[in-house]
């Protein structure tokens, strides 16, 4: 009874949650100086069809209809129609959404495999040199901009050392090659069969990813740093050492597995703030996903294709956000 | 006057230090003097605020520093690497880059300045009032609160500034929209720990209104841990600003905005790749200088954070 009602509970809430978002998305809409009507119809229409128009986009509708109205078009899964496309913005983003999903999801691998063990070790080390410069290496990466950090790497690895190849998700002659079937190019390659293009795509995959998943390592470092020192207090952990385990045993077998629950939910946040910020590393790196998507549709004015971006983004970030809560409720018996 | 004679004979620094403070202004400024000495430890955070401080010097002196003006072209020049008459080379109309750091530093200072003057303060009425009124008040507030920390800022602000058309101001606006949340949690957190609070009673039976207790009261015992968490998060603020200038919704040309400066240079990174990259390392150093900052702040104000 108490999981069914908590389980409504936060139904509820993600449901208000998503009604903010189409809010916001909404009034951002109205307050576009971008007259909806005339550019539907063009700046020549005559009075009487420009009346038509706005009533045809139910423009004359009191705000909440016209709010209810956009509820329930979003619904259906209608988000307009893109003008530099002229595609629904709904078939556009779920095109490049993939290409997204590819690169956050190699960059948390980067960001959980390098963070884990560097909070692991800062704890151990606490106060020491290591935790300082573990310490110091995340405010550095902090502090770095990342549209910056990606142009001054092509620079180094693609330009200078020649170490990987430049900007986009295949070189020019394997582009078109394979047909999309999943979006995620390296998938698509393996799926096809082609050897050659899916390592392709990995080289192209490394530097972005890369970069990106600095972004999420001195976060996750610094939580497990966090987790790992509450856990080292606890008696059990005394108990382990008497009993003469090795320490590495102790370390990361009883005090990292007892943190595996909270370091799950963390590296789930981590994931959500790493499709934001894919916005700016997709830009510079012609990476076609839903970052440089929105982007483009910004610089020509494309309203409906940056709502629509920005409502599934937002959509994803409250959806993860909900599954680490989820997760963590699931998995750690004390939370039920 | 037989008072004077138990204070320790020490000059400035024991009338400082005293247990036993005469004023409330001696007692005030003995804390502070007390938060300066555990601040000066720490080598990084002081490396943090001689930066930032560097900032508001460059800011302020900017005409008297900069070697030439920030708009003064020279096509014959242009592109230019690095040297004796260019520290820091030219960009692709022969501008000093040195001379648009240093006039990009004000431009800077005041998306800082005009972000930490709203979006906290935002926070503190908010968090506080909520924290304080409690009941419905409180719920609503927060759930409202919740639903802003659970959009993506980034993305929102983009938003923001698409519909709004782009230009400094707005990007201002943007960004001190999406960060108020955080501000509110803290304040709301640290309202509640107080609100019970035997000082907070003895005022409200002494018929201080509601609006008083919170002014007077409340929010001054909110501001450590907000300032601790503004100069956090100052940094992120620069990177966002200067990533929407990046991204050409920001400021406009020529003003030199240094995220706008990035994105001049970006065509020419691979050979001429001083212009792109100063600008980033200014974003950098300033950036790592409030991240510094705010973390040695943490340890001096806010001792539960570590």
């Amino acid at each position: 009874m108490r999981t069914l009602k908590r389980g409504l509970g936060l139904i509820v809430t993600v449901a208000v949650t998503l009604l903010g978002l189409l809010l916001v998305t909404f009034l951002i809409g109205r307050v576009v100086p971008i007259d909806p009507v005339l550019s539907a119809l063009g700046d020549r229409a005559s009075a009487e069809s420009y009346e038509q128009m706005r009533r045809a986009l139910g423009l004359d509708l009191p705000l909440w209809q016209q709010f209810a109205r956009y509820v329930g078009d979003v619904l259906h899964g209608d988000l307009g129609v893109s003008v530099l496309t002229s595609r629904p913005v709904l078939e556009d983003v779920l095109r490049v959404f993939p290409a997204t999903l590819e690169l956050a999801t190699v960059a948390v691998i980067i960001g959980a495999v390098l963070g884990v063990p560097a909070g692991v070790f800062a704890a151990t080390h606490r106060g020491g040199w290591p935790d300082h410069a573990i310490r110091l290496l995340g405010l550095i990466g902090h502090s770095v901009p990342i549209f910056w950090l990606g142009l001054m790497a092509l620079l180094l690895f693609y330009a200078r050392l020649d170490w990987v190849p430049g900007p986009g998700r295949f070189d020019v002659f394997y582009e078109g090659l394979v047909e999309p079937v999943t979006g995620v190019a390296s998938i698509d390659a393996l799926l096809a069969g082609e050897p050659d293009v899916f390592w392709n795509t990995l080289h192209h995959l490394i530097l972005p990813s890369a970069i990106l998943g600095l972004y999420s390592v001195a976060y996750i470092a610094r939580m497990t740093r966090g987790f790992m020192l509450d856990q080292l207090r606890q008696e059990y952990i005394t108990t382990a050492r008497v009993k003469g385990l090795s320490e590495a045993r102790v370390v990361w077998r009883h005090a990292l597995g007892n943190i595996a629950v909270p370091l799950i939910t963390v590296i789930a946040l981590s994931y959500a703030g790493l499709l934001e910020g894919s916005v700016l590393t997709e830009t510079v790196f012609a990476w076609p996903g839903l970052g440089l998507y929105i982007t483009n549709s910004l610089l020509s004015a494309d309203m409906n294709a940056v709502l629509g971006g920005t409502l599934v983004v937002g959509a994803v970030f409250i959806a993860l956000n909900l599954l680490s809560d989820l997760l963590y409720r699931l998995l750690d018996p004390r939370a039920r | 006057m037989s008072a004077r004679a138990d204070s320790p004979p020490l000059g400035w620094r024991g009338w400082l230090t005293t247990d036993t403070p005469r004023s409330r202004a001696q007692a005030r400024l003995g804390r502070a003097w007390a938060g300066w000495t555990g601040f000066r430890r720490n080598r990084l955070a002081v490396a943090g605020l001689l930066i930032v401080v560097a900032l508001v010097v460059v800011a302020a002196l900017a005409p008297l520093l900069a070697p030439y003006h920030p708009y003064a072209q020279d096509l014959g020049n242009r592109l230019q690497p690095p040297s004796a008459a260019h520290w820091l080379g030219t960009d692709a109309f022969g501008r000093d880059i040195l001379s648009r750091l240093i006039f990009g530093a004000r431009l800077t200072l005041m998306i800082v300045a005009l972000v930490a003057a709203t979006a906290p303060l935002a926070g503190l009425v908010i968090g506080t009032v909520a924290g304080y009124l409690g009941g419905w008040v409180d719920t609503v507030l927060m759930r409202i609160t919740d639903i802003a920390l659970a959009f993506p800022k980034l993305i929102l602000a983009l938003a923001f500034v698409a519909a709004l058309g782009p230009g400094i101001e707005n990007a201002v606006i943007a960004i001190a929209i999406t960060s108020w949340p955080p501000y509110a949690r803290i304040a709301r957190a640290e309202t509640l720990t107080v609100r019970r609070a035997d000082f907070i009673s003895a005022a409200r039976l002494q018929g201080a209104s509601s609006l008083r207790i919170i002014l007077g009261h409340i929010m001054p015992l909110c501001v450590a841990s907000l300032i601790v968490r503004t100069t956090l998060d100052m940094a992120g603020v620069i990177l966002t600003a200067a990533g929407l200038g990046f991204l050409g919704l920001g400021a406009q040309p020529p003003l030199p905005e240094w995220g706008a400066m990035i994105a001049s240079g970006r065509q020419y990174v691979l050979e001429q790749w001083w212009v792109a990259a100063m600008p980033g390392l200014a974003i950098f150093i300033v950036s790592l200088g409030f991240n510094l900052l705010g973390d040695g702040l943490r340890d001096v104000l806010d001792p539960k954070g570590d």
